[in-house]
């Protein structure tokens, strides 16, 4: 999304996606797919709930040694004549690649999904640069078709209408085609079957790095993957540092969830492993591999409050089940990643400063703690995330009054008695039937869509004294 | 514990209950200095203020036998949240995990504690349920609630479709992004009106504010009622 529509504030922002007919539609339609394929995929896997246990320690006791596993990692994939890149920045991993790209004269490069390239605007880079990115997943072509980009982490287009795609990929093929997924995707491998064989350089997110043996593992369902990492001649894989696991015992754990907490599936498709560039005596491969291991802020948060975001296998089902999301779609995030774990990926990367609204687009359901695969505590983040912005005073200002006079009157009873006989006094003009309509100032947020209950004529504590 | 939402704007459901656990021979006291759970305050990020709300209720409830809440949300600030707010005070911290052991959302108190799963009450007419999300995934419970309502002479339970989905009440949430609220409420109301029953049931002062303001806004016929007054006996569909 481009700076210009951050500086709609994100009620706004929310507010057009409700009133957005087609993108209600989708997102109603692809969600509650997801919600149901995921809940049968576990439904029949009683092993699934060990399993999310055990990849969530594995998770927590890489982080406490991260740098002796990135290090293992660096030096297997060396070993296998692969090229290791360490960028601090996002500006280093991108500046990496448009070197490797200046360097070898690469004019065109195909990408599969990865969200680590949308974090670092990779494709506006290129782009910029004279190269040209294509996508190649289907979901991301659809998008880059249509200048935008992915509105939720595992399935990028799922804000589109099966009409909308028919648009796209028949203007690219010069003819009109029927809004049928199955002539669509047809349609789509023509035209990308053409740059797969043109493309200089492969680029690849890694939804897993072995530290044990240098591999690069993608999750994909399209094939996509695999051409991506043995037709170019070149391949880069850019991953955030959080995505090392120490050896592929560990693999098979992730593997046996990532999958069914995405889209149901027992595994994916595809599960390419990567080792290194072309071996001798190997008839496939790139003659070079780079691996880019990208901190961009996340070793800040190893020791902070958000340190579990770290664990995120970035499943998508998170988004999936808010109630939130399934409301607004990813764009009206704003960033990247949306959705719950969103919030807390965008505060780990961007600041706290660039999530003051986005903190409390939650309803604190906890729907998302309950089908993370690695059962990321989000609520609790988010409130940590809220207490943060409280105490950095980032939080505005009138707000910060008001819970400040809440918490005198919670405090005191007196108070609270005065409170409840003064709201009887204030409610009277708006009572209607029984019921509160029509309220002023920041109440009219309550009233406007729903009515409220007055204060009691008696309160409990005034019933009280009649029942004993 | 009647919390602030039940003490101001539901008097007739801590009524309600007063009256139902009486009539299961328990004995009922209301400390008076009681206002609020703190949850608003935690929620919102105001840590000190919803820790001092804490303390205070730690200290009204610290001879009560039982605690029995009528609000799943609440029943949950004070057993998951409480003790580690007071952590920083090594006595408070201590009543504060007794108090949370101590603590019970209603159905849960009437059918874990009282081992009570058919009350004498009646009640005509078809009844969904909302689960409240505190209730369901922060105290893990689905069952009690339906339970005691199967027990209901007069209760036909229907299964509300997306039960467990939040009704977008949220607390501050509800103000904060009212349209966003406003919408997820819509989605459940229009699955609340469908399943044809004509009184709705939610275990939460909170999600009652949430779905009752909808439905009396949108003229539905269906009622929101707490489970302690269908399980009094008082209320007509």
């Amino acid at each position: 999304m481009s700076e210009g529509l951050l500086n709609v504030p994100f009620s706004e922002r929310a507010g057009a996606a409700l009133g957005d007919r087609f993108l209600q539609e989708a997102l109603t339609i692809a969600t509650t797919k997801f919600i149901d394929l995921r809940k049968d995929s576990f439904a029949g896997f009683p092993e699934g709930d060990a399993l999310r246990d055990q990849a969530r320690s594995i998770k927590e006791a890489t982080l406490q040694k991260l740098d002796v596993y990135l290090g293992q990692l660096a030096d297997n994939v060396e070993r296998l004549g692969g090229r290791v890149h360490w960028a601090t920045t996002g500006e280093e991993a991108r500046e990496t690649i448009l070197q490797l790209c200046r360097d070898r004269g690469v004019r065109m490069a195909v990408k599969s999904k990865s969200m680590a390239t949308e974090e670092i605007e990779l494709n506006e880079a290129l782009e910029k640069a004279g190269v040209t990115p294509v996508e190649t997943d289907l979901g991301e072509y659809i998008i880059q078709l249509a200048h935008e980009k992915p509105s939720h982490i595992i399935a990028p287009a799922i804000h589109k209408t099966k009409g909308q795609v028919a648009d796209l990929i028949s203007e690219v093929a010069g003819r009109r085609l029927a809004a049928d997924p199955e002539v669509l995707t047809a349609a789509a491998r023509v035209q990308l079957r053409e740059k797969f064989l043109q493309a200089e350089m492969g680029i690849t997110g890694a939804n897993f790095a072995v530290a044990e043996t240098g591999t690069v593992v993608l999750v994909t369902n399209e094939g996509n993957g695999r051409m991506v990492t043995s037709l170019p001649r070149i391949h880069v894989a850019v991953m955030g540092i959080e995505k090392v696991i120490p050896s592929m015992t560990d693999l098979v754990v992730f593997l046996a969830i990532l999958a069914r907490s995405a889209t149901g599936q027992k595994l994916s498709s595809y599960t390419t492993l990567v080792r290194g560039p072309r071996q001798p005596g190997e008839l496939e491969g790139p003659e070079e591999f780079h691996l880019i291991l990208m901190d961009n802020g996340r070793s800040r948060q190893i020791a902070g409050t958000l340190r579990e975001a770290l664990y995120c296998l970035r499943c998508g089902a998170c988004l999936n089940v808010c109630p939130v999301y399934r409301q607004i779609g990813g764009h009206a995030y704003g960033h990247t990643y949306p959705g719950p774990i969103g919030i807390l990926l965008t505060a780990m990367l961007r600041g706290d400063e660039s999530v003051k609204e986005l903190a409390h687009a939650s309803s604190l359901c906890g729907a998302c703690k309950d089908v993370c695969p690695v059962r990321i505590d989000i609520p609790r983040m988010l409130i940590e995330l809220r207490e943060r912005l409280d105490r950095q005073k980032i939080a505005p200002w009138a707000e910060r009054f008001a819970f400040g006079t809440l918490r005198r009157v919670l405090l005191s009873p007196a108070a609270f008695r005065l409170s409840s006989a003064l709201g009887r006094v204030l409610q009277r003009p708006f009572l209607n039937n029984g019921r509160l309509t029509g309220l002023p100032l920041v109440l009219s947020r309550w009233t406007r869509t729903r009515d409220l209950p007055p204060v009691a004529s008696r309160t409990f504590r005034e019933r009280w004294k009649d029942l004993q | 514990m009647i919390t602030c939402l039940g003490d101001l704007f539901f008097p007739e459901v801590g009524v309600a209950m007063v009256k139902l656990l009486r009539r299961l021979g328990v004995t009922v006291e209301f400390p008076e200095g009681q206002t609020c759970c703190g949850m608003p305050l935690f929620n919102s990020g105001y840590h000190p203020d919803a820790a001092a709300v804490a303390a205070r209720t730690v200290d009204l409830f610290a001879g009560s036998e039982h605690v029995v809440v009528p609000s799943g949300s609440c029943a949950w600030m004070v057993k998951a949240e409480y003790p580690g707010l007071l952590a920083h005070d090594a006595g408070r911290r201590a009543a504060a995990l007794a108090l949370a052991a101590r603590t019970r959302e209603l159905s849960q108190f009437l059918v874990e504690v009282l081992g009570v799963e058919t009350v004498a009450s009646s009640f005509k007419g078809r009844v969904t349920y909302h689960d409240s999300c505190h209730l369901l995934r922060g105290l893990g419970e689905s069952r009690c609630p339906r339970a005691l309502l199967q027990g209901v002479k007069g209760v036909e339970l229907v299964e509300l479709p997306g039960a467990d989905e939040c009704c977008g009440f949220g607390g501050s949430f509800s103000v904060r992004l009212p349209e966003v609220s406003t919408a997820i409420l819509g989605k459940k109301l229009d699955n609340v009106e469908r399943t044809g029953a004509d009184c709705l049931v939610a275990c939460d002062a909170g999600c009652l504010m949430q779905m009752g303001g909808g439905l009396s806004r949108r003229r539905s016929r269906v009622r929101a009622l707490h489970l302690a007054q269908v399980l009094a006996g008082e209320e007509k569909a």
